[in-house]
C-alpha cells in the first residue's frame, strides 16, 4: 500500500516537472474553427514538443471578453470585435488587439420541405421576407418565382433560427443588413438578435433536428455541419446575379473578392461579396491577438504558430471542411505578425 | 451572604469550565463544532451567491430598474432587455407540469405504498429511482424525438378541435412549445413525487389504518380519509420539491420550448424559460449590459425560487394548524 502511494507520489511530481518545463499557451472563443483549430494545435504541439496550445472553445463573445480580461493569452471570433470593444482592449492594455484571419466559412439556407428533392433556389428578397415575417407561404411568388418547376406547398414557412449567441447568426445576420434595409433598420446584426418570426433551436445541430421534425420549416446552419451531415441546403443568388451553391471553392471565392481591399486591421465582411462565382453568406474566422506580449517565449511562439498556420497550416483545411485563405490575405498577415511585439 | 455570593459566582464559570473541558475530551464538543460549521457553509453559499448575482447585475439593475420586470424587450442590438416573457415561461412551465405530475404522482405513489404488493412496490421504486437519476439532457433527447412528434400529430388535434376556442389551445403547434416543456417537465419531477410520497405514506403508523380499519371503513377510506392527510404535509414536500425543479430545469426546456422571448396565451405557442436563455446565451454576450441582464436573470430565478419556497412553507404551516385543529 505504502510503496504504491510512494510511487504514485514520484509519478505525479514527476509529471508535474515535465508540464512545467513545456509552455502552455492559453486561448479561448469561437466554437465554429474549433475542429480545425484543435487540429492545428495539435499538429504544432507534434512538431515543437516543449509547446501547448489550449484552446477552450466557449462562443466569440467569451474569447473577446476572456482576451479583454487578459485571462487567456490570445482569443478567437467569428465576428470581428467592434470598434467600443477595440476601445475597451485598448484602455485597458494600453495598447491594441490584433486580428488575424484564419480560415473561411459559410452558412446555408436549409429547409424541410416534402417532396421536394432538388435544392431550391433563394434571392435575397426571399431571405429576407421570410426572417421579417413578410413571407409566409412556401408557394409565395418570391419563393417561387426562382424555382420555375418545383411545385412548392401552400403550406405556412415555419422559421428556425438558432437560439444560443453565436458566429454563425452573426454571418446571417450580417448579410441579411447587407440585402435588406428593412432588416438593419429593424432588427440589425449580432451574435443574438431580436427576431421577428420563428423559433429557436439551440447550436446547428439544435437547429437541424427541429428543421427534421418539422414539416415546411425553414432555417440556416453553417456549411460544414451541413456537409458533414448531408443536409440539403439552397442556392442563394449573389451580388453578381448568379445562383450561387455554397462549397469550398465559392466561399474561397467570396474571400478572394474582398482581399483587394482588405483594410489594414482585417476586420471585413465578405457577406454579399461581388465576383460571379462568391458564394454570398461567406465570412472569415479570427484570431485575436494582443499586440504587446510580455512574455518573451509566448509571444515568440504565438508569431511562430501564426507563421505556421498561414503556410502549412491552411493545408489542413479542406480536409476538414474550411476554405483556405486567398493568397493576397495570406501574404498580408504575414506582415502583419510584425506587430505583434 | 456577602461571603457565600463570591463562591457563587465563580462557582459558575469555574463548573462551566469544566463541563467544557471534558465535553471536549469525550468529543461531544468538537463534533458539534465541525457539524455547525458545516451547517454554516450553507448558508454561507446561499449568501455569497446572492451577494455575487446582486453585485455583478449593478449596471443592468440601475439603468432599467423594476422596469425589468414588467419589460417584454429582449434586443441585444439595441441592449434593451426585460424580464417578463422569461418569467411567464418559466411558471407557465413549471405550472403545467405540475398539473400534470401531481395527481400522477400522488397516485402513483398511493399504489405503491398502500395497495401493491412489497415485491411490486420495491421493483417498481428501483425503477423510479432510475428514473430519477436519468441526466436531463437524456429527457430532453426524449422530448424532441417522441413528444414533439406526438405533439403535433396526437395532443394538438386532440385538443385544438374541440377546445380550440380557449385562448390557451388557440393557434397553430409547431410541436415545440410551452405545453410540450411542461410535459416533458412533468415525465422529469413525477419520480420525485412518487419517491418522496411513498417514503412518507409508508411511515404513516400501523395504528391509523388499524384504527381506521376497525371502525369500518373500507381499505381505501382508511387510505385516503387517514393514511393520505396524516401523510399530507410530507407530499406537499415532495411537491415543492418537483416545483424546485421545474423552476430551474434548463437542458431539457431548452430543447423543447421553442426559445422564443414572447408571451403568448396559448399553451401551443413556443416561449422562453429563465434558465434556458442563460445557458443559451450567457457565453456568447457581447456588451457588459448584456452580461449583466443575465446575471439579473439569474437574481429574477433566485427570487422566484425563494417566493415561492416561502409560499410552500405558509402553505404547510397553514394547512397543518387546520389539521390539527379537525382532529382535536
Amino acid at each position: 500500500m505504502k510503496r504504491t502511494a510512494v510511487l504514485l507520489m514520484a509519478v505525479l511530481v514527476a509529471g508535474g516537472l515535465v508540464w512545467a518545463q513545456g509552455l502552455l499557451i492559453n486561448g479561448a472563443g469561437a466554437t465554429f474553427p474549433y475542429p480545425i483549430y484543435s487540429k492545428w494545435f495539435d499538429v504544432y504541439h507534434q512538431k515543437n514538443g516543449s509547446l501547448q496550445f489550449n484552446y477552450q472553445s466557449v462562443g466569440s463573445g467569451a474569447g473577446i471578453k476572456q482576451v479583454t480580461e487578459g485571462t487567456v493569452d490570445f482569443g478567437a471570433t467569428d465576428g470581428p470585435m467592434n470598434d467600443e470593444q477595440l476601445k475597451a482592449y485598448q484602455d485597458k492594455h494600453g495598447s491594441a488587439i490584433l486580428h488575424f484571419p484564419t480560415v473561411l466559412g459559410a452558412v446555408v439556407p436549409t429547409y424541410n420541405l416534402s417532396g421536394v428533392s432538388g435544392s431550391l433556389n433563394f434571392t435575397p428578397e426571399a431571405l429576407a421576407g421570410i426572417f421579417l415575417g413578410k413571407i409566409t407561404k412556401w408557394n409565395d411568388p418570391a419563393i417561387a418565382g426562382a424555382n420555375k418547376g418545383v411545385s412548392l406547398p401552400a403550406g405556412d414557412i415555419v422559421v428556425v433560427h438558432r437560439s444560443d449567441g453565436s458566429g454563425t447568426t452573426y454571418v446571417w445576420t450580417d448579410y441579411l443588413c447587407k440585402i435588406s434595409d428593412e432588416w438593419k433598420s429593424k432588427v440589425n446584426k449580432s451574435t443574438s438578435v431580436n427576431w421577428p418570426v420563428g423559433l429557436g433551436g439551440k447550436g446547428n445541430e439544435g437547429v437541424t433536428a427541429l428543421i427534421k421534425q418539422t414539416p415546411n420549416s425553414f432555417g440556416y446552419v453553417e456549411l460544414i455541419y451541413a456537409a458533414q451531415n448531408n443536409i440539403p441546403y439552397g442556392t442563394v443568388r449573389n451580388a453578381a446575379g448568379t445562383f450561387v451553391k455554397a462549397d469550398l471553392k465559392s466561399v474561397s471565392e467570396a474571400a478572394a473578392g474582398a482581399a483587394k481591399d482588405m483594410p489594414e486591421d482585417f476586420r471585413v465582411s465578405i457577406t454579399n461579396a461581388p465576383g460571379k462565382t462568391a458564394y454570398p453568406i461567406s465570412s472569415f474566422t479570427w484570431l485575436l491577438v494582443p499586440s504587446k506580449i510580455q512574455d518573451n517565449a509566448k509571444r515568440e511562439a504565438i508569431k511562430g504558430f501564426l507563421t505556421w498556420m498561414l503556410a502549412d497550416g491552411q493545408s489542413y483545411a479542406e480536409q476538414l471542411s474550411y476554405a483556405q485563405l486567398p493568397k493576397a490575405v495570406i501574404e498580408k498577415e504575414k506582415k502583419a505578425i510584425a506587430k505583434v511585439q | 451572604m456577602a461571603t457565600a455570593n463570591p463562591t457563587v459566582q465563580s462557582a459558575g464559570p469555574i463548573s462551566g469550565s469544566r463541563s467544557f473541558l471534558s465535553k471536549l475530551r469525550e468529543g461531544d464538543e468538537i463534533a458539534r463544532l465541525i457539524t455547525f460549521i458545516f451547517a454554516a457553509t450553507v448558508v454561507l453559499i446561499t449568501v455569497a451567491l446572492v451577494y455575487e448575482l446582486w453585485t455583478s447585475s449593478v449596471l443592468a439593475r440601475h439603468k432599467f430598474g423594476l422596469h425589468f420586470f414588467v419589460s417584454e424587450a429582449w434586443d441585444p442590438v439595441l441592449d434593451e432587455f426585460g424580464a417578463l416573457p422569461f418569467i411567464y415561461g418559466t411558471l407557465v412551465t413549471s405550472a403545467v407540469s405540475l398539473l400534470i405530475a401531481i395527481p400522477l404522482g400522488i397516485g402513483a405513489s398511493i399504489f405503491l405504498a398502500e395497495l401493491a404488493p412489497p415485491r411490486i412496490s420495491d421493483t417498481l421504486q428501483f425503477f423510479i429511482d432510475l428514473l430519477a437519476a436519468v441526466p436531463s439532457v437524456i429527457y430532453g433527447l426524449l422530448g424532441i424525438f417522441i413528444v414533439v412528434p406526438m405533439m403535433r400529430n396526437v395532443i394538438y388535434p386532440a385538443l385544438n378541435k374541440p377546445f380550440g376556442f380557449l385562448p390557451i389551445f388557440k393557434g397553430p403547434s409547431y410541436g415545440v412549445g410551452m405545453l410540450t416543456a411542461g410535459i416533458v417537465l412533468a415525465i422529469m419531477v413525477i419520480p420525485y413525487i412518487i419517491s418522496v410520497s411513498r417514503e412518507v405514506l409508508l411511515s404513516v403508523p400501523r395504528d391509523q389504518r388499524e384504527a381506521a380499519l376497525a371502525l369500518g371503513s373500507t381499505r381505501w377510506e382508511s387510505t385516503w380519509k387517514v393514511v393520505v392527510p396524516f401523510a399530507r404535509t410530507g407530499i406537499m414536500g415532495s411537491v415543492f420539491l418537483a416545483l424546485a425543479r421545474a423552476l430551474g430545469e434548463t437542458m431539457a426546456v431548452t430543447m423543447v420550448i421553442g426559445n422564443t422571448p414572447k408571451i403568448a396565451a396559448s399553451l401551443f405557442a413556443p416561449g422562453y424559460s429563465i434558465a434556458a436563455v442563460i445557458a443559451n446565451d450567457f457565453t456568447e454576450a457581447t456588451g457588459e449590459l448584456q452580461t449583466q441582464s443575465y446575471i439579473e436573470l439569474g437574481l429574477v430565478l433566485f427570487l422566484l425560487t425563494f417566493i415561492l419556497n416561502g409560499l410552500a412553507r405558509i402553505l404547510i404551516i397553514v394547512t397543518t394548524q387546520k389539521g390539527s385543529k379537525v382532529s382535536n
